[in-house]
């Protein structure tokens, strides 16, 4: 790994003004972060760590949202979310392994964007907003493809408000090997309608399953989706799984997800 | 280059670092302590694994650096007072829960954050805790049978045999 300069600031405004630096870069749980840097996939000259800030630590209710600091683990989310929001909370228990549960974070993970990674999905199935440094940003137009976002040169995510729905669950297809998702569906039931976004299939990566929403819209239940499919077309095809077979998994998960909501 | 200050199995540790000294690094070339292992260095097999502030962390994905002031925790920090094996590294010994032994350290760190959190999990559990561990040699059986010792049970029969 080539080498940098390490910098932990202890507030926003200092992160900001240590990320203005173009040579700079954010670092949280360096979960991915690290390994790629160990590949030589990526050499900031400046590495900016925000694991030492305390307003972006955390699990905050806020009347029917709830707020989660873009440095919380996913060990934390999993414990402190579980009394609000167990869809979110379920989600995060589920990610990798206990290790990389105690460091790895929320912002770091939807900020990666990474095809197969599970908290994009529970980002863009409740219409959350991503908080960042200087703006906000809506679920919708955040995700822009594999490992690609909406995020500016030096800009960074300080939390997620999530509107807590009145029940969703993460239903994950594990891959053993990487203990990402092979593919993953998160549902979420509001009073205004049905939010279904699907992780781990598309090569476009995290998306919404249009057609299942409208079916669950109106009638909540996991044989309202029996008959609907996804095409196959642009589906990822690895040694894990044809593309037919992911297409398959997002019909079979929605459902598992459907039965499960609390 | 800055020095960093941790607490390693309760005593005071001291090293000057560079902005990439890894935890496993810190651990094992800086301050001597060699029972932390490194196997796939790429954060898949869970060798590395040591406690942070109570934790489980791979010491191989973390920068010493952003540790200023931990409290870590070391296999070698598992034994007894007078040196002698603790109950989790016993119950490896006794239930012969390793053969190359070099999963091992990752394997009694993360059962030590498994039984800190759960301190009678079922089989199925321990199992599920222990996915980020990865060992070559056991086939696993007598590592989940250590646990279980480990944490008092009866390490008997086990439900996948
Ligand atoms: C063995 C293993 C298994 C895993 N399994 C899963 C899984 O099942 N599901 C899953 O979803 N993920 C999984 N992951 C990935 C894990 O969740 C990572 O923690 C996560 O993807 C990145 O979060 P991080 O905090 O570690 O970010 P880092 O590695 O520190 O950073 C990742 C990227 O985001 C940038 N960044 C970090 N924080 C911010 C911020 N606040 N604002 C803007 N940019 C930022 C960094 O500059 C970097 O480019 C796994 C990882 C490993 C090693
Ligand atoms: S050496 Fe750290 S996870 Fe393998
Ligand atoms: S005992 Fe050899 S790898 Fe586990």
């Amino acid at each position: 790994m080539h080498n940098f300069e390490f910098v932990k600031p202890s507030s926003v405004a200092d992160a900001v003004a240590a990320l203005a630096n173009g040579e700079a870069q954010p670092l949280s749980g360096g979960q991915t972060l690290i390994p790629s840097m160990k590949a030589r996939l990526n050499a900031p000259e400046v590495l900016v760590s925000l694991t030492g800030i305390a307003e972006m630590q955390g699990v905050s209710r806020d009347g029917g949202a709830l707020e989660v600091g873009a440095a919380t683990t996913h060990a934390t989310v999993a414990l402190e979310a579980a009394s609000h929001f167990p869809g979110l909370a379920g989600l995060a228990g589920q990610i990798g392994d206990p290790a990389v549960r105690a460091r790895g974070t929320i912002g770091g993970s939807i900020a990666n964007n990474d095809p197969s990674a599970c908290y994009p999905a529970a980002v863009l199935g409740t219409v959350a907003t991503i908080v960042t440094d200087r703006r906000e940003i809506a679920a919708d137009d955040f995700f822009q493809g594999m490992f690609t976002t909406a995020l500016d040169e030096g800009e960074f995510i300080t939390k997620v408000r999530f509107p807590i729905p009145e029940a969703s669950s993460y239903a994950k297809f594990l891959q053993p090997a990487s203990r990402f998702a092979l593919t993953g569906v998160f549902v979420a039931k509001y009073a205004s309608g049905v939010r279904v976004a699907v992780t781990g299939a598309s090569e476009d990566g995290v998306f919404r399953w249009a057609e299942a929403e409208a079916a669950l819209s109106s009638n909540f239940d996991a044989e309202a989706v029996a008959g609907l499919s996804v095409p196959a077309d642009g589906m990822i095809s690895d040694l894990h799984g044809t593309s037919e077979y992911r297409a398959h998994l997002v019909r079979v998960m929605t459902q598992r997800a459907v039965r499960a909501a609390s | 280059m800055p020095k960093v200050m941790m607490k390693v199995n309760g005593a005071e540790a001291a090293a000057d670092v560079e902005g990439r000294t890894l935890l496993s690094t810190y651990l094992r070339d800086l301050i001597g302590l060699t029972g932390t292992h490194v196997g796939c260095d790429t954060s898949q097999c869970g060798a590395c694994v040591v406690l942070v502030d109570g934790q489980p962390v791979k010491s191989c994905t973390a920068f010493a650096a952003d540790l200023e002031g931990a409290e870590v925790t070391t296999v070698e920090g598992m034994t007894n007072p007078d040196g002698s094996l603790g109950v989790i590294q016993k119950a490896f010994q006794d239930y012969h829960g390793l053969q190359c032994g070099f999963c091992t350290p990752g394997m009694v760190m993360s059962t030590a954050a498994l039984l800190a959190e759960n301190p009678k999990p079922s089989e199925e559990e321990i199992r599920h805790y222990l996915e980020g561990n990865i060992c070559r040699c056991t086939g696993y059986q007598n590592i989940v049978r250590a646990v279980m010792a480990a944490s008092g049970q009866d390490a008997g029969a086990l439900a996948a045999e």
